[in-house]
């Protein structure tokens, strides 16, 4: 008996066990990651939220809001977002068909203008469309225009948001729609011209129809955008005193610190829902539209014969007063020493760059926390993603797909919830270390890690459906442990890929600033929310040259980032046409 | 030693059997082909036998050492298997040469070593000149051979080769044949071929295992396969093999006579072929013809006749059974109008074996 157990154990030994342990270990590594970073803060946030004292009490949540104030922040909430979202669906479905049907000239170059405000801040961005518009704008002195002294800014309303949060997302709207409409198989447009179709009958009958899924998609996309659009409903509607949900929670954990916390954690969930609830409208609203398509449709193209040289001039106008004035109203405020001051070149000067980079201790220190944690950020996420994919991509499974879930999850929820989150859940000192990272540098690097981890992951995996199965299977089959093949196969191929993500994850955190406004503190400030509070504190010229410094930075990662562009899987850059 | 034993091996998909209880026994240095329609579970197989894929039920031995059962898998990298791709997987940002040196790389053999054993891997393929080259900048058939060279370098105790010349020309397809029958008898390995293409089986292989819906159905020479079918769907599949109805079995020492449409034929039969009422007939075009004045045949109706340079291919139908279609070859310079009546008789047939 003894001796047939004693086999038993040993034959056992003689088998590992099914997936070797290095890949168990990384996978267990990947577990804590996304739990730790993700699915216990936001459980944190719910728990919070609907069960404060231990017990579920949904009559406190009732009465919080039943207040006023949030039922008024949610109104305006939702009109703010709701009318954003469809004056972006207008714009970027006239883009899309534009750039995609019809036989405008240099649409490189358009594509190229017109997704680049996506790239931009949008606190930078509201910014410069403030001081454009201000009566003692630089930009509409030159013009020879101006605007009423006295009275309030224009922009500081309700119409000003919307306008600024529909142009700021039309580009989502464009690029889904213009992937749709590139999908359209010819030959539907080919039927419809043989049935006597003329292109504008067409394009309403035919083409929009079927490009409904990316409208809707593109208008899910703005929509969760404008709501989570801290910057410029904070640098709008605060003086505006006009109340959204996002301000509303910045402006309560301002004034209450943490106190006010379980009460955050119940906007912070209502906004969620508002959140999921659109998504899942727009989502109902462009289903049943799958157009599945294989191979490449041959583009359609609508000539516009005299048409052409007024749609062009139109479409370029439209770039000016969108982009090219406010920015260059931005840059010649860097340029003066005070906010409505005449740039010429007696009163060019550099000395707000100086002060920025140099001399403003808080403002350096602000530009190296950003460039320190980003950079670690990217690091990290790279890394992750790499191996987060190949669980997502290759091994599947329930647990992989939680992981995936939740990491999107992360980032689909406006930044604020997150760092209401996190605080929630980093509040108390660690475990086994006993000290908080609230109110550090650390506490940020968490929310980021959490917040963009989609971003990294998502070329990552579209790298890995183009790579064969069998290049990582004969490694295998050639001896290779799970790190060797990860190390000497995978990684090289999806290389290019992971850059393309850590170049996105590089230019989302350097100037972000939804998830990192609640968390800086005195001993940590990124760069982000100190356009808002240089604005807030008076020093316009001052905000707009760090403004303008984090577009430069913006536009070196597009550059280099386009360089790259050869190696990269298609569609990973979203502004090349 | 690397015989392959598997023991009533299954493997489900989502609650579908796509193995059912397949066993086999491949000796050590065989070259084997494993054929079937495609969708009948043949690369499952050689997913179970590589290890990525765990068996639901059975196991699979390699060198008297079980490596796949339903509790416990040896993984790939630790079965000493080689295997060719069907698209070959090299890898793209290797050259040729560190393709072929990279198992060798991880078993830890020093760089030196590793150069002689690469080239001489890329010798037996002919390819040791292009061992610098990227894979990109090699043709179809160059990548086989690159495929096989990085196999061969690892000297495993067996070769899984799947659907190696699925992706080729159809030119160099004998020329890559004629290539693999070298490459077995300079390594002596065990070689398992997958391919639904059978007269690359025929061409290459010791013995064919035919696989039909996840079922054995028969493993055998060539020859046998040909010869001695033993279920309808071996001999439909085997060399454009066609069937026919047969009544009144008789055995003799193997052999029999039966009755096709009412014509008595001489064929073989097994050894233990029993009296039935009626069987199945596994002909070849080869062994039926028109029948010359004074043989006993049967009649069937033309249905088309197409020229085939050296025969004409006749399509034809039994005039005693309609639902029948048939060919045969005819002399190219016999004419046969269309809808003609021809008397047909058969030379050779197999009495196929009633179903266990």
């Amino acid at each position: 008996m003894a001796l047939i157990a004693m086999e038993g154990i040993q034959e056992r030994r003689r088998l590992p066990a099914l997936l070797p342990k290095a890949e168990w270990m990384v996978l267990g590594l990947l577990v804590i990651f996304v739990a730790g970073l993700s699915f216990a803060p936001l459980l944190r946030l719910a728990i919070a939220a609907i069960a404060p004292a231990g017990v579920i009490d949904f009559g406190h949540v009732a009465e919080l809001l039943w207040k006023k104030k949030v039922l008024t922040a949610s109104t305006n909430t939702l009109v703010v977002a709701v009318l954003s979202t469809m004056l972006a669906m207008v714009l970027g479905t006239i883009a899309a068909a534009l750039t995609v049907l019809t036989d405008m000239r240099f649409k490189t170059a358009w594509v190229f203008a017109f997704v680049l405000p996506l790239m931009i801040p949008p606190q930078v961005t509201a910014l410069a469309w403030v001081q454009a518009f201000s009566p003692s704008s630089p930009v509409l002195g030159l013009l020879g225009l101006s605007l009423h002294d006295g009275g309030r800014h224009p922009l500081y309303s309700p119409g000003g948001i919307i306008l600024l949060l529909g142009f700021y997302h039309a580009p989502l709207v464009f690029l889904t729609v213009r992937a749709a409409l590139r999908r359209l198989p010819a030959e539907l447009v080919e039927a419809a011209r043989a049935a006597g179709a003329t292109s504008w009958t067409l394009i309403f009958t035919i083409i929009m129809p079927l490009a409904r899924a990316g409208l809707f998609a593109g208008a899910a996309l703005a929509f969760v955008s404008s709501i989570s659009n801290f910057g410029i409903q904070a640098m709008l509607g605060i003086p505006a005193r006009y109340p959204t949900l996002i301000t509303l929670i910045y402006q309560q954990m301002n004034s209450y610190g943490p106190s006010a916390l379980a009460d955050m954690a119940v906007l912070a969930l209502l906004l969620s829902t508002l959140t999921i609830v659109g998504v899942a409208i727009s989502g109902w609203l462009g289903q049943r539209n799958d157009v599945r398509v294989d191979g490449i449709g041959r583009s359609l193209e609508i000539r516009l014969g005299r048409w052409r040289p007024v749609v062009e001039a139109a479409s370029w106008l439209f770039i000016v007063l969108t982009m090219a004035l406010p920015l260059s109203a931005l840059v010649a405020t860097s340029l003066v020493t005070g906010f409505g001051q005449e740039l010429s070149w007696k009163t060019l000067t550099l000395v707000n760059y100086a002060n920025a980079l140099v001399h403003q201790a808080s403002i350096r220190n602000a530009f190296l926390t950003s460039l320190l944690l980003t950079s670690v950020t990217v690091v990290i996420l790279m890394a992750v993603s790499l191996f987060m994919a190949y669980f997502i991509v290759w091994k599947r499974g329930p647990l992989v797909r939680m992981l995936h879930l939740f990491s999107e999850l992360a980032y689909a929820l406006p930044g604020i919830i997150l760092a209401v989150a996190m605080i929630l859940f980093f509040l108390k000192p660690l475990p086994v270390l006993g000290f908080s990272i609230y109110g550090t540098v650390w506490i940020i690097l968490a929310a980021y890690l959490s917040s963009f981890l989609a971003l990294a992951l998502r070329p990552v995996l579209s790298g890995f459906a183009q790579v064969d199965r069998a290049m990582e299977e004969a490694a295998q089959v050639a001896g290779a442990g799970f790190l060797a093949r990860m190390r000497d196969v995978v990684i090289p191929l999806v290389a290019p890929a992971a850059v393309a993500g850590g170049v996105m994850v590089f230019m989302s955190a350097l100037n972000e600033i939804q998830v990192s406004i609640l968390l800086v503190s005195s001993n940590a400030r990124t760069i982000g929310p100190m356009v808002v509070f240089l604005e807030e504190g008076g020093s316009s010229t001052l905000a707009a040259a760090v403004g303008c410094l984090m577009i430069a930075a913006v536009l070196i990662l597009m550059l280099v980032a386009t360089r790259f562009s050869r190696h990269l899987p298609k569609g990973v850059i979203p502004w090349q046409n | 030693m690397a015989d392959i034993v598997i023991s009533d091996l299954s493997k489900m998909y989502g609650g579908k059997r796509v193995l059912d209880r397949v066993a086999m026994h491949i000796v050590d240095g065989e070259f084997i082909a494993v054929l079937g329609p495609s969708g009948c579970g043949k690369t499952t197989l050689l997913r179970l036998l590589a290890g990525f894929e765990t068996p639901d039920e059975g196991t699979i031995q390699l060198g008297g050492r079980v490596v796949s059962s339903r509790e416990a898998n040896v993984p790939p990298e630790k079965r000493n298997i080689g295997i060719v791709f069907q698209n070959y997987a090299l890898w793209p940002h290797m050259s040729v040469a560190d393709n072929v040196g990279y198992a060798l790389k991880i078993a830890g053999v020093n760089s030196q070593e590793r150069l002689q054993r690469s080239r001489e891997a890329l010798s037996v393929v002919g390819m040791e000149n292009l061992a610098e080259r990227a894979p990109s900048d090699l043709s179809g058939g160059q990548r086989q051979r690159v495929a096989l060279a990085r196999c061969l370098a690892a000297k495993p105790s067996v070769m899984l080769l799947d659907e190696p010349l699925a992706n080729l020309d159809v030119h160099l397809r004998a020329a890559m044949e004629n290539e693999f029958v070298r490459f077995h008898r300079h390594t002596g390995a065990t070689m398992v071929y997958i391919t639904h293409d059978q007269s690359e089986a025929m061409a290459l292989a010791d013995r064919i295992a035919v696989i039909d819906r996840g079922r054995l159905v028969q493993f055998d020479r060539p020859r046998d396969l040909y010869r001695e079918p033993q279920s309808e769907m071996v001999a439909r599949f085997i060399g454009n093999g066609q069937v026919l109805p047969v009544r009144d079995v008789r055995p003799e020492a193997e052999a029999a006579i039966v009755s096709i449409f009412g014509k008595d034929h001489r064929v073989r039969a097994r050894r233990s072929e029993q009296v039935r009422s009626s069987a199945k007939l596994s002909v070849h075009t080869s062994a039926m013809r028109l029948a010359q004045p004074g043989d006993d045949g049967f009649a069937g109706k033309v249905e088309r006749v197409i020229y085939r340079g050296n025969h004409s291919q006749v399509d034809f139908i039994a005039t005693a059974d309609p639902a029948l279609q048939l060919t045969l070859h005819a002399p190219a310079d016999v004419a046969i109008p269309a809808d003609d009546t021809i008397q047909v008789c058969i030379r050779d047939g197999w009495v196929i074996p009633a179903a266990a």
